[in-house]
Parts: structure tokens; sequence; C-alpha cells
């Protein structure tokens, strides 16, 4: 449950990286026991903003409230860095036994040996790696060390955990088991989390609250589902996973909804726009449905249109279907579809999507 | 763990040798600790004969000895700065300079020994038995045979040069004259290596001589005498050296009990004594 | 060949006889050469970790200046040790040329750019991040450091027995400094080469045997530390 008073606020942030300016964000807050998951390309600036909220670099201005109390001077940085904890890449642990590098953070805080047992036994059974309390720490897989370093981070009861990237260097079977892990932990703890990753569907699943960088920027932040589905510009749409994104003018307005013409075709879609008016329409692929032409079914899609298949790209358990209906559009259909509709390259279909399914962008021209 | 109780052993270990360090016997020596340092020459300590005679003295003055054995160059150099309180060296010209320029005072003689030519048993150039030591060098440099000099302005160097110079002959470039730059005993090593004619004190000669291979082909010119001084480096010219450590050393060397100890020793090791005491004594009549 | 073992028999009835003069070089070259490597191990491994964490104007030149110290010829620091502890040099009033005392000085001066320079690259080859994972986990600059020097231990510890290698062999600024005055700053290297000068070279080897032997042990144990720590 979050509350309404941010953790964590931040105004006016802006850092350079030898000398060239590498983040610039006006404002950015985070709820208590939210998950803010930050995504964007390589060198947007997703872990440069974690190391800044963590204070852990330079900033050449900003400030920084936690529970509304400024973080600025050496000793209220210092005193906010013991309730943080952040976890990076790199398992980065010490050349010890998992359980001393469980109980580093307990060490550097001076508590008794009693209580440092407790706790480090307690986040090794949460993260799983009870058994490999003895172990050294250079003796582990990838999977088990980025446990110890979460087992690390968590030791400490931190308020508010930062991971940059935490399961990039991991296979995926090892990455979905640890991702589930952490989910459960941080809603079980109601510990506050920001997360940076290049894997929008990780961040999809673990955050409340998603913010979309670019070049330093953050370009769109807002509940997971509005971004996904209402992404804000062509950028984020195509990051966000929007396949397909065409271009088009509104030819007329309906109650609630728009018809844009593509020049090749029309389709319609729910929103608001001025007639004349310019505008992207973006469709996730998950939207579109096929059927056989032949087919005369009644369904509610506003979009029907005949196309050609044109490529079949196998993704594991469902097929990219790139279609051609005088437009491209990009559909994801199942293996067993695939195969129930007899659909092979070249072949002709039936693509349909609704109205709703069509997210438009504006441009301000 | 394990890394803890490995660093602490080293630390304490580290610990103690410093405290050790600060308590090293000489230091911890009687009350009036006073500092002598006495500039000598490799060869003289090389002989073993200070190490007899400073104990004694060492015993009956209190006064530390620093014994700073170096080429006759160095001493004379330190005595000229006044790094040395005194000094006991073997170069009668450098030293007749120092006093003449005011370093050093009440330059006193103390004993002699002498220089031999050695060269292989062969004696490719025939100065065997010669008695002039001018005249061998004259047929050395005539026969162009491989010599060994120490080139390191040691007594020893500069006696060898007062020699050519009055032999009439310029060594420096030829051939047959080549430099070591070494001590006395190594010069030694590798004349007899490559079966070369040398210059060379008797004391190092018989200390060396039974694995040596060199033998004694000219001795008892006067010009071979290797004379030793005790010179006390001027206080005026320099107001810290240790005046009366000096004059007490050098005191002492010229007394009748050093001086005694002078007439025996090496005698039980090499069957003739190394030194033949001389205090008191003329230059002008020494080696009679 | 026979003289080469008849040093080693030398050697050998030198120690089983504790000949007092032996052991006492043999102590005081220990001594000497271990206060020494203990400065400098202060010294360089703070100093290596300082600039191997911290940005400065002129870090490059002071890097420069530490990898080209490593390579200080030891004469060339006995020289300048001398020239100021001469009577009329700046420090002469200490009075402390020709004692153990100037030796450890000389050799500190030997040592320290061997045990920084190792230290500092030693520092440096440690996770970049792993720095910010550190103060991430609450820790203050101090415990930072010693975090970081407790992670590079391996290399560490090869920096101290290469400073402690550096000086224990060292003779030619021990010779200036120390005047290897008998039973007081004579050390093996010293009389090594005294004895080599007069010629008495089975004493010479023998002296350079045992030496040896004291370099093995000291090592072998630095050794031992350090491979016990390394990760089973």
């Amino acid at each position: 449950m979050t509350t309404d008073a941010p953790i964590l606020s931040v105004s006016d942030l802006f850092v350079k990286r030898g000398g060239v300016p590498v983040l610039d964000l006006p404002a950015f807050s985070i709820r208590k026991g939210e998950t803010v998951g930050l995504i964007g390309p390589n060198g947007a600036g997703k872990s440069t903003l974690l190391l800044a909220l963590a204070c852990l670099i330079k900033r050449e201005r900003g400030r920084i409230l936690f529970h509304g109390q400024v973080v600025s001077t050496r000793r209220e940085t210092f005193a906010y860095r013991r309730r943080i904890a952040v976890v990076f890449q790199e398992p980065l642990l010490f050349d010890t036994t998992v359980y001393a590098n469980v109980a580093s953070g307990l060490d550097i805080r001076h508590l008794d040996r009693q209580e440092i047992g407790e706790r480090v036994t307690r986040r090794l059974g949460q993260f799983g790696i009870e058994h490999l309390r003895n172990r050294s720490a250079r003796k582990l897989s990838g999977g088990e060390a980025q446990r110890t370093s979460l087992a690390r981070a968590f030791a400490i009861d931190p308020e508010i955990v930062f991971l940059d990237e935490p399961f990039s260097s991991l296979d995926p079977p090892t990455r979905e088991g640890l991702l589930e892990d952490l989910h459960r932990i941080l809603k079980e703890t109601g510990t506050t989390a920001v997360m940076a990753t290049h894997d929008r569907l990780e961040a999809l699943r673990l955050s409340d609250r998603m913010a979309v960088m670019r070049d330093g920027e953050v370009v769109q932040i807002g509940p997971a589902d509005t971004i996904i589905h209402h992404p804000a510009d062509e950028f984020v749409a195509s990051f966000v996973g929007m396949e397909t994104i065409l271009t088009g003018r509104v030819s007329g307005c309906g109650p609630g909804t728009i018809r844009v013409d593509l020049g090749v075709g029309e389709l319609e879609a729910v929103g608001e726009a001025r007639p004349g008016e310019a505008v992207r329409c973006c469709i996730r692929p998950e939207n579109v449905t096929l059927q056989l032409p032949a087919a005369r079914e009644e369904t509610s899609a506003r979009n029907l249109f005949p196309a050609r298949v044109e490529k079949i790209q196998p993704l594991g358990l469902f097929h990219r279907v790139l279609l051609d209906c005088g437009f491209p559009l990009t559909a994801y259909v199942t293996s067993q579809s695939i195969s129930d509709l007899n659909l092979r390259e070249g072949a002709g279909v039936q693509a349909a999507f609704k109205a709703t399914a069509v997210h438009v962008i504006r441009h301000e021209k | 763990m394990k890394m803890r109780k490995g660093l602490t052993w080293a630390v304490g270990l580290m610990a103690a040798l410093i405290l050790m360090a600060g308590f090293s016997p000489a230091q911890a020596a009687p009350v009036k600790q006073k500092n002598l340092i006495l500039a000598t020459t490799t060869s003289t300590q090389d002989t073993g004969l200070l190490d007899v005679i400073i104990p004694i003295f060492e015993k009956k003055t209190k006064y530390f000895v620093k014994t700073i054995a170096v080429g006759s160059g160095a001493a004379m150099a330190m005595g000229q700065k006044g790094e040395a309180d005194v000094l006991l060296v073997h170069s009668p010209a450098a030293e007749k300079k120092l006093v003449e320029e005011g370093y050093g005072v009440n330059r006193r003689l103390v004993m002699h020994n002498d220089f031999v030519i050695l060269g292989p048993a062969s004696d490719p150039a025939g100065i065997k038995g010669m008695k002039s030591a001018t005249e061998a060098f004259k047929k050395l440099a005539a026969a162009g045979s491989l010599f060994m000099t120490r080139a390191d302005k040691s007594g020893t160097h500069a006696k060898e040069m007062a020699i050519w110079k009055a032999a009439g002959v310029n060594p420096e470039g030829q051939k047959w004259y080549q430099q070591t730059g070494l001590g006395m005993g190594q010069t030694l090593g590798v004349a007899a290596e490559k079966k070369a004619y040398t210059l060379s004190d008797r004391g190092t000669y018989l200390a060396m001589k039974k694995n040596l291979g060199l033998d004694i082909l000219s001795e008892g010119d006067g010009v071979l005498l290797n004379i030793y001084h005790v010179i006390e480096v001027n206080p005026a010219k320099w107001p810290k050296v240790n005046a009366p450590g000096a004059k007490a050393f050098a005191d002492f060397m010229v007394s009748k009990q050093v001086q005694k100890i002078i007439k025996t020793f090496g005698v039980d090791k090499y069957g003739s004594p190394l030194f033949f005491p001389d205090a008191g004594k003329k230059v002008e009549d020494l080696g009679k | 060949m026979d003289m080469i073992l008849e040093g080693l028999k030398q050697a050998f009835y030198l120690l089983v006889t504790f000949d007092p003069e032996v052991m006492g070089i043999t102590w005081l070259s220990l001594k000497i050469s271990g206060t020494a490597t203990f400065f400098s191990l202060f010294f360089g491994i703070s100093v290596g970790t300082v600039v191997a964490l911290t940005e400065f104007p002129g870090r490059r030149l002071v890097v420069s200046l530490i990898n080209t110290g490593m390579g200080l010829p030891p004469v060339v620091a006995g020289l300048i040790v001398t020239i100021f502890l001469w009577r009329n040099g700046p420090l002469g009033f200490l009075e402390i040329l020709y004692t153990p005392t100037a030796m450890i000085i000389a050799q500190s001066l030997i040592a320290a750019p061997i045990v920084t320079g190792i230290s500092l690259a030693s520092i440096q080859q440690l996770p970049r991040n792993l720095r910010l994972q550190i103060l991430a986990l609450g820790a203050n600059r101090l415990q930072m450091v010693w975090i970081l020097i407790k992670e590079a231990r391996l290399p560490l510890l090869a920096a101290v027995m290469a400073g402690f290698g550096g000086v224990i062999s060292e003779v030619g600024a021990s010779i200036m400094v120390g005047g290897n005055i008998k039973g007081y700053s004579r050390v093996l290297t010293t009389a090594t080469v005294m004895e080599t000068g007069k010629g008495n070279f089975e004493i010479a080897l023998a002296l350079g045997f045992i030496l040896l032997l004291l370099a093995f042990i000291i090592n072998a144990v630095l050794t031992q530390v350090q491979q016990r720590q390394r990760p089973r």
C-alpha cells in the first residue's frame, strides 16, 4: 500500500560526467512502497539517475529530499546512505563466505554478533541460499552470486532499494526465478524500489510506475499500464513494444472516436483529434487477430483488413507475423493458431483489431 | 577470522623489531657516549690491525669509534670536508697537501709497510730480482706486459703513479695497462687470473698468497715504502669535529702500547709482521 | 665449483655453531630491513590507496613519479641520504650518519616507491563499482578504504614481499650510510662485499648463502599468510 507523501523527491537534478551533461531531471519523486522501473536504451542515463538518487555520485545541482528532509551535507548523505541499499549488475561480492558477505552491511553498522546472525539467517532463507552459507563467494554461479548480493542489500532492512540492471547478466531461467523472488519480497516487506532495466517486460512485471528515459531525460513517467498502452511519443512507443506505428491524417471524428486516413486505407481509433490533424497510430501486436479470408463472423472489431502474410518469425511461445495490408502490420499469433489457420508466407488473411487497441499520438505541429 | 590472526601476528612481529632496532648494543653504550669518525683505507682495515687496536681504545676512553674504510681519495675528501675527525692514511703527497691547505693538523708518523711488485712466476718481462722499482717499471712498459692497476685514487694507486712518473712512462691508454677500479684483494684476483703484473701492499698479498699464484718479483726499494700517518682534522676549519677525540686517538696510535702491538701483528698468522712501528722516527730514516 | 661447495660448507658451519659475529650481522640485517619494510608498508599502502582512489590535478604525474621511483637505483638513494646526513649537511645536527638508523632511512626510501607502486596497481585493478557498492552499504570513507585493502590483500602482500626483497639484498646505500662498522652497522650484504674485496671468497659465499636462506624463510612465512587467504 502506498501512502501519499513521497519518500524521496528530487528537483532540478543535473549531473555532468567528464564535463558533459548526462542527466537533466526537473522533478522526480517516489512514493513509499512503490516500485519504479527505469527503462530506456543504453546511455539513456538510467544508471546515472540511480547513482544520483542514492547520492553516490556528485551532482552539479539538484535538491534531494528524503522523508521531506534535505540530503545535502556530508553527514546527511552518510545518514541517508545508511538507510538505503544498492544492487549493481555485477554482484560485487567480497572475497569471503556468503555469510560474511550478507553480514557485511551489518558489520559496517557495528551490530552485535547475535543480531547479525539472526538477520543474515533470515535473509539467506528468504533468497534461497541458506545451503550456501559457508561457501566462498568465488565459487558461486551467476544466479547464486546475485542472490547473495540481494540478500546483502536487504539484510540491512533498507527503506529504498536501488537496483541497476540486476538481472542483465543472468540467463533467462535464472532471471525468471530471481524476478519472482524479488517481486515477492518487495511486496511482502513493502520496501520501496527503483530498478533500472533495458528489458521492458521485466520492468512491466515488477513496476508500479515506469519512467522512460532517453539522453539523460525522463520522457514519460506514469503507471506501467499507461506507458505500455499510451506511450507519449514514437520513441516511447517503439521502446515499449508497439510494433506497428502508422502515420496518417484525421479524416473524420465520431463520438469518442476518430477516423484516420493512412493513404492506403483508413482505420478507426478511440480518442480525440481535430480533422486534418497529422497523427501517429500505434498498435500492439498482441491486439491484432487474424482470421481466414472467407470467414464472415460478426466481430466488434472496427478495423478489418485483408492482408498478405509477408513473414512468420517464431518467438518461442508465439510467432510474430508480419503482414501487408497496404500498410505494414505486426501480429503475435500462437503456434496453434498458425497451424489451425494454415498460415504460410504469402497466404491471404484478414487482420482485425479494435478501435480501442489503436493508440493515437498527436503531433504538435 | 584467519586473516585477522595472521595480520596481528605480522604487526606484532614488526613492532617488536622496531623496538629492538632502537636498542642495538652500541647505542646502549656508556654515558659519555661520543662518536669519533675515523677515516681510513680499505687495505688498512682489511689487514685486521684496527680490529685489534680499536676495542682497546674504546674501552680505555669510552669513545665510540666509527671506522669508515674507503679509498684513500675518499678518506682525504672526508677530512677536507670535515666529515671525519681523524685520518689514518698512507698517501704522503696528498696528506702533505691536506696539511698545507690547513685541513689537517698534527700529522704524525705511525708505521710503515711496503709494496711489492707482483707478477706471474713465468715473469715474461724478466724483472725478477730487480732492486730498483723504477727500472722494473721501465722494463714492464718496454715489454708491454699486461699490468693491472686499481686506478681508484687509493694509496696503492698513488704510489704506483709516482713510480711510473719517476720511470718517465705514461701508462694511460696503453693496451697493456688495465684499470680494475677495485679494491686490492679483488685486483690481485684479477691479476692472477690474467697472469698480469701489479703493485700491491705486502699485507694484502700475504693474506691472499695461498690461493693466488702470483710471486713477488721485486721488493725492497725505498720508493716502495708504504708509510702511514695519523692526521687530526683541523677544528679551526671545521668546528664540528670531535677534536679531543681525534687527539686522543692520534696519541693512542703513537703510544708505546700500540706501537708494541703493531710490531708483532701478523706474525702468528703469516710468519712475518705486516707493519713496522715508526712513531717518533723521521721519514728519511725508514726502511733501514 | 669447489669454491661454491666450500662456501656452502662454511655457511652450514657458521650457522650450526651459532658463530656470534655471523649471528650478529644476520640479526642486524633482519632488524634493519624489517623495520624499513614496516615503515614503507604503512607509507606505501596508504599513499598507494589514496592515489588509486582519488582524482586530483597532476595525478598522472604523481603516478609516473611513483613508477619511476620503483626503479630508483639504491645507490642513488644512499648518496642522497648521505648528503643530507653529513655533518655539514642540512640534517647533520642529528648525528645519525653511519648508524643503523641511517640505514633504515635509506632502505625505507628504497622500499617505499616499490610498495607504493604495487599497492597503487593492486587497488586500481579492483572492480570500478566496488567502491560505490561499499559506500552504498553504509561505510564511511575509512571503512571503505579498509575493506578495499582487504579485498586486495593478495597483491598487497606481494607488494610487501617485493619491498622487503629489495632492501634485504641492498648493499650500495647500506655501505654508504652505514659505514659497514663491525658489530654496529655491518649487515650480511655489506659484509659479503667486504669479504669479497679482501679476497675471502669462501666466506663471502657463505654469507651470501645465509642471506639467501634468510630471505627464503621470511618470504616463505609471508607466502604462507598470503596463500592461506586464497579462496578455497
